[in-house]
């Protein structure tokens, strides 16, 4: 499939303020870290730029951005209409939760019932993101059960990354903090790397043979393309990566991702005051470089059906 | 509305025999030049006479070498929107521009509901679906529904341009939801399948399966005929004995 940087932006901006947001709701209702309130509201702030952003930069790849708003007709069948849906259900939950932190006059039960809304629906909408992938049959290695879990985990691993700031700027980023975020990565990074050892002994069920029904001549392959240069079908759904370029890739996805934010995780854990904040915003800036790469990986990696009519394989 | 009908009065769709297609692109020619001004117009090309042209096509006809070990066969295979009972394409629009009707089960595209997020080509498996760049909407086979049902045409041309296009007459269409109707009935008796049943949905149109080689003489019928013309020389016993002489 083709990377498109809108899409990637998207997923990977919108998935990481999802993440933040979603770990400021849960301090909010668990009371387990103690953040300073301004620090607190601008956490929220930036995680609703990067929603924001992502959702933007999703509509640039729209043939008719101006018609968007119709997108959010038919959620009865389409998941990408359930995640528009509920990515603007969770706006009013975030505004009332983001303004709860210094504006007073909102009742304490308001704002814990908004901080309870914007959790659950900080992490639906991240489920539906994952749906709109997993539910297409025509990608085996996007429609399998590992895809929701790795959108989820690392929209969590991610938006934990840039919360280890808000916890620092309060003075909260204590080691069992730390050592719990590192964990928190560890275990994110752990079902990407369950998703790659599932696709990678995934036996497609579909082959040239079954596609144009003449398997049963033996084995099929293309004589001749339809066209002499390339079409819609191929620049959309043609494009993969070699083999070997992938795995390259995926440990640098995993260097990126995981190993050098947990490395800093760690350097932040035996430093303090500016040192500490300083290692911890270049562990969350490596750590989102990892999550780019592993977002255009997982598009590059992925065969579409329609291919196996040009005579290649799933 | 993307959700989908629970059942269609008719199935309408093609049959496409792969035993006598010969491949010449008629039905694709006559299709991009039918289409080009009706429901979806404009199929949009780009850098038409240039290096790399490319531009939007109902009907893409392949070419594929199958290939037992033993022997191998060339067979012409031509691809367009299959109308399918369970199209994924619609559900998963957002917008419902994606739609199946339930008084034919045509699947069209409202091309001014549609916000060109290519979600539908992505879930279609059959590559149906081209994206116009230029129009920013998706395009797909209309299954020629501005023929069809198109009253200024004689009645004998109220059919896909595909079909009318084809010399060797390996394109048919009718209602194959009707059990009686000649063209399942064509179905029927010749085996026709349907792409990718593993998958789940249900094509409406069909292929029909070329027919088992003739790969000896034997297979021809030849021998039954010289054998019934021996048989017939036997009968006159003067050529027969005179046959029998010069052969000692």
């Amino acid at each position: 499939m083709d990377p498109a940087y809108s899409v990637i932006l998207f997923t990977s901006s919108s998935g990481a303020g999802y993440g933040l947001i979603a770990w400021l709701a849960f301090t909010r209702l668990s009371g387990m870290w103690q953040l300073s309130p301004m620090a607190a509201v601008v956490a929220c702030l930036v995680a609703l730029v990067l929603i924001t952003t992502g959702l933007l930069s999703s509509t640039f790849h729209l043939g008719h951005p101006e018609r968007a708003w119709r997108a959010i007709s038919q959620w009865r069948s389409s998941w990408l209409s359930r995640e528009g849906v509920f990515a603007i259900v969770t706006y009013p939950a975030a505004l009332v939760f983001t303004a709860g932190w210094v504006w007073t006059a909102i009742p304490q039960n308001i704002m814990n019932l908004a901080a309870a809304a914007t959790l659950a629906l900080s992490l639906i909408t991240v489920i539906s993101t994952g749906m709109i992938y997993a539910s297409l049959k025509t990608i085996p290695r996007w429609n399998n059960h590992w895809v929701v879990p790795v959108y989820v985990a690392l929209s969590i691993a991610s938006g934990g990354l840039l919360f280890t700031i808000a916890l620092a700027v309060s003075g909260a980023a204590n080691q069992p903090t730390l050592i719990l975020m590192v964990a928190v990565l560890l275990l994110s990074w752990s079902t990407k790397w369950a998703y790659w050892r599932f696709i990678d002994r995934q036996e497609p069920v579909s082959t040239p043979g079954t596609a144009t029904g003449l398997g049963h001549l033996g084995k099929v392959n293309q004589l001749e393309s339809p066209h002499t240069s390339e079409n819609y079908l191929l620049k959309e759904m043609g494009f993969t990566v070699a083999r070997k370029h992938a795995t390259r890739l995926r440990r640098m996805a995993l260097n990126f991702g995981l190993l050098l934010p947990g490395i800093f995780l760690v350097l932040a854990g035996v430093s303090d005051g500016m040192a500490q904040l300083v290692l911890l915003a270049i562990g969350m800036g490596l750590g989102l470089t990892g999550i780019v790469v592993e977002r255009w990986l997982f598009f590059a990696e992925a065969r579409h059906a329609v291919t196996l009519f040009y005579g290649r394989s799933l | 509305m993307t959700s989908l009908p629970k059942t269609t009065q008719k199935k309408l769709g093609l049959v496409t025999d792969l035993d006598i297609c010969v491949g010449c692109h008629a039905c694709a020619v006559s299709c991009k030049e039918w289409n080009a001004g009706g429901h979806s117009a404009p199929l949009t090309d780009s850098n038409a006479y240039g290096k790399d042209p490319s531009g939007v096509w109902f009907n893409r006809i392949h070419v594929y070498e199958t290939d037992d070990g033993q022997n191998t066969r060339t067979v012409n295979f031509p691809r367009s929107c299959l109308h399918c009972e369970q199209p994924a394409c619609v559900t998963v629009c957002p917008t419902g521009a994606s739609y199946k009707r339930e008084e034919d089960g045509i699947v069209l595209v409202d091309a001014e509901k549609c916000i060109g997020c290519k979600l539908c080509s992505w879930a279609c498996p059959y590559g149906a679906r081209e994206y116009d760049a230029d129009d920013g909407v998706m395009k797909k086979c209309t299954l020629c529904i501005d023929r069809i049902y198109n009253e200024n045409l004689e009645e004998s041309e109220r059919q896909p341009a595909c079909v009318i296009a084809c010399p060797a007459r390996a394109r048919h269409f009718g209602d194959l939801g009707d059990p009686g109707s000649e063209i399942s009935q064509l179905v029927e008796r010749r085996g026709g399948f349907a792409l990718m049943p593993e998958t789940g949905y249900q094509p409406v149109n069909k292929y029909l399966p070329p027919r088992p080689r003739k790969e000896t003489a034997g297979d021809t019928g030849t021998t039954d005929h010289l054998e019934a013309a021996e048989d017939a020389a036997s009968g006159d016993s003067f050529f027969h004995w005179l046959d029998k002489a010069l052969s000692r």
